[in-house]
């Protein structure tokens, strides 16, 4: 009896030992992910590392070939070939002049309609929305030959202008309704008491609306900035017959068509290309991210 | 009295429309932009895919049907729409399961170095495609580039593989750079779709007794399902419209290996080496690409609702 007792006391100082060993595996597991996850994400860095490291590789060590990422000698010559020779440093400008362009229009036309929006009793209200969500269903890839038309027969086909109303026009959709669901969200008193004290709709609008807006134009600034930076299918046709007009991704693609071989001067063009713009989302991730999970939570 | 219910009711209309007249206003802009911009190319698309047109002047030539008859017809707008389809099936079976895994891992706040990870996905997403295209080119190139020279001193190959230049290995390899491209941005809407879901939902599920991997099968993924599936419908549409990449890169070849819809209209259109742009031919390759998006769109939506519904009551 007594040693059927002593068999049945013997396992109980073990018995905490198993839930300790699973809480070991408990604390490792969470862990052992990282051996997965850090070759994933260098298989996403790898080309940017790449792209860098060659910007500064003398064209002689690119030819030799070999896997280094770190140039034997520093060299800043590419990047004056790509800049100057290669045109970029042009490019450059017109690509910020096409963005700022895009992002005004698409701030000023957005935040008044989104404003007019905003007004609960404003009759053929629910027609307008519903248009403009409609759209965002129907596939729009298409209708690039008749902007293309109608710009050509509105004379803008020679500058920077009739691109930007290309890339800006379909881009209206969803700040539009951010901008709406926030001026809705705003108490009428605020609005009612601006014209108590005398203001018109044009004044309640620029001096007490669109201040409080801050949060929504720096949202639709950022996502519009960035888009229109990266854009390419209008920027390629409206600057075809006029190659000092080219943006960073048409000038990068008429580079590549036209000196395949200068990979080293290709790689500083890439990183004119996207450093400043990995810069800017670096600074403003918080508002980007933000932005695009809103867009989807609506 | 008819009469009098209208006098009576037109000052009233007429204030009412007096009353918003700056709202009005404030429209001008934005539907002068949207009607010109997106609503009426959507509507003239279709009227210049009547005619035989170069752009000359006005569309003057009606030729019916005839556009429509040679795109239904063309064996190469078909193998373009079957690409186009292929980069968006990949999108759908590629990256969206392996974007909620990764998702799922970078939502837990134990996980050390997420936003890490979580930035490295993301850079793509914020760069221009058509750039990171060609340095893709570059990397996969059949003489010098890295992926060649890697595999070799890996012993894993013989002769080189010319990824981008070879039509068996064209597509898959542009997939591949399109996946990675968008993976970032598919990764945000699960990440965003995951913190909609109240964290004391899980907690109450291991509370009950649920293991971590049980609470997320049966509780967190069907709370999903609505969210996920406008996050579908995303994925499909942005890649079913791949342009830059392609373009960027093979331009369509090799032998039209790569070729996608837009990179077809893009040719009879804008072509710099075209003798005369074919206008009413390539809208109505465009017609017919957007009638059948929305057709398989439409297909999607009974499966669809019938998730949401499942997804909505549990």
């Amino acid at each position: 009896m007594s040693t059927t007792e002593l068999v049945r006391e013997t396992p109980a100082p073990v018995a905490p030992a198993g839930p300790d060993r699973r809480n070991r595996w408990y604390k490792i597991r969470p862990k052992l992910w990282h051996l997965f996850l850090i070759p994933f994400c260098l298989l996403w860095v790898y080309p940017f590392i790449w792209m860098v490291s060659a910007a500064f590789k003398s064209q002689r060590e690119m030819l030799l070939g070999g896997l280094s990422l770190i140039p034997e000698e520093w060299t800043y010559e590419n990047f004056e070939r790509a800049w100057t020779t290669a045109r970029f440093g042009d490019y450059t400008i017109n690509t910020v002049t096409f963005s700022i362009t895009v992002v005004l229009i698409v701030l000023l036309a957005s935040a008044a309609a989104g404003y007019a929006l905003s007004r609960p009793d404003l009759p053929g209200k629910k027609v307008i929305v519903g248009i403009l969500i409609a759209t965002m269903f129907i596939p729009h890839g298409y209708t690039i030959i008749p902007v293309f038309l109608l710009v050509s027969d509105l004379g803008l086909n020679n500058g920077l202008l009739g691109a930007a109303l290309a890339q800006a026009g379909p881009a209206l959709v969803v700040p539009i309704l951010l901008f709406m669901g926030f001026f809705a969200g705003i108490p009428r008193d605020l609005e009612d008491a601006a014209r108590v004290d005398g203001a018109g709709y044009l004044r309640t609008f620029f001096r007490v609306m669109l201040p409080l807006s801050k949060p929504v134009i720096g949202t639709v600034t950022l996502l519009n900035f960035i888009t229109a930076w990266n854009a390419f299918f209008v920027p390629l046709v409206f600057t075809l017959g006029n190659p000092d007009l080219r943006t960073l991704g048409v000038g990068m693609y008429n580079f590549f068509g036209q000196e395949g071989t200068d990979w080293t001067g290709m790689a500083a063009a890439a990183c004119i290309s996207t450093i400043p713009i990995v810069i800017v989302f670096l600074f403003l991730q918080r508002t980007f991210v933000e932005g695009i999970a809103g867009a989807v939570k609506n | 009295m008819a009469s009098t219910y209208a006098a009576s009711r037109r000052p009233r209309a007429a204030g009412r429309w007096r009353r918003h007249a700056w709202s009005y206003a404030f429209l001008v802009p934005a539907a002068l932009l949207f009607g010109g911009f997106s609503i009426w190319p959507m509507i003239a698309s279709w009227w210049y895919s009547f005619f035989d047109w170069d752009g000359v002047g006005s569309p003057t030539d009606w030729v019916g049907l005839d556009n429509f008859r040679e795109v239904l017809g063309s064996g190469d707008f078909w193998d373009a729409f079957w690409h186009s389809f292929l980069f968006s099936l990949a999108a759908l079976v590629i990256e969206l399961p392996l974007a909620l895994v990764l998702a799922i891992l970078l939502n837990n706040a134990l996980l050390r170095g997420r936003n890490v990870y979580r930035l490295a996905l993301f850079l793509p997403v914020v760069t221009t495609t058509a750039v990171v295209g060609i340095v893709f080119a570059i990397l996969f190139d059949p003489v010098r580039g890295v992926v060649n020279t890697a595999l070799s001193d890996l012993g894993l190959i013989d002769s080189s593989i010319n990824f981008l230049g070879s039509t068996s290995t064209a597509l898959p390899t542009l997939i591949g750079i399109d996946v990675w491209k968008g993976f970032g941005i598919t990764l945000i809407y699960w990440l965003a779709a995951l913190q909609t879901i109240p964290k004391d939902i899980h907690e109450a599920a291991l509370i009950d007794g649920a293991s971590s991997r049980q609470s997320l099968r049966f509780v967190v993924l069907p709370m999903l399902i609505p969210l996920a599936i406008v996050i579908l419908l995303l994925v499909f549409q942005r890649s079913l419209n791949t342009f830059d990449l392609v373009q960027a890169t093979t331009q369509g070849g090799p032998n039209y290996a790569t070729d996608v819809v837009p990179t077809y209209i893009y040719r009879f259109a804008f072509d710099p080496f075209l003798q005369a742009p074919r206008y009413g031919f390539a809208c109505a390759a465009g017609v017919v690409f957007g009638v059948m998006t929305l057709l398989i769109t439409l297909l999607q939506a009974p499966v669809l609702r019938r998730q949401y519904k499942a997804g909505a009551t549990t």
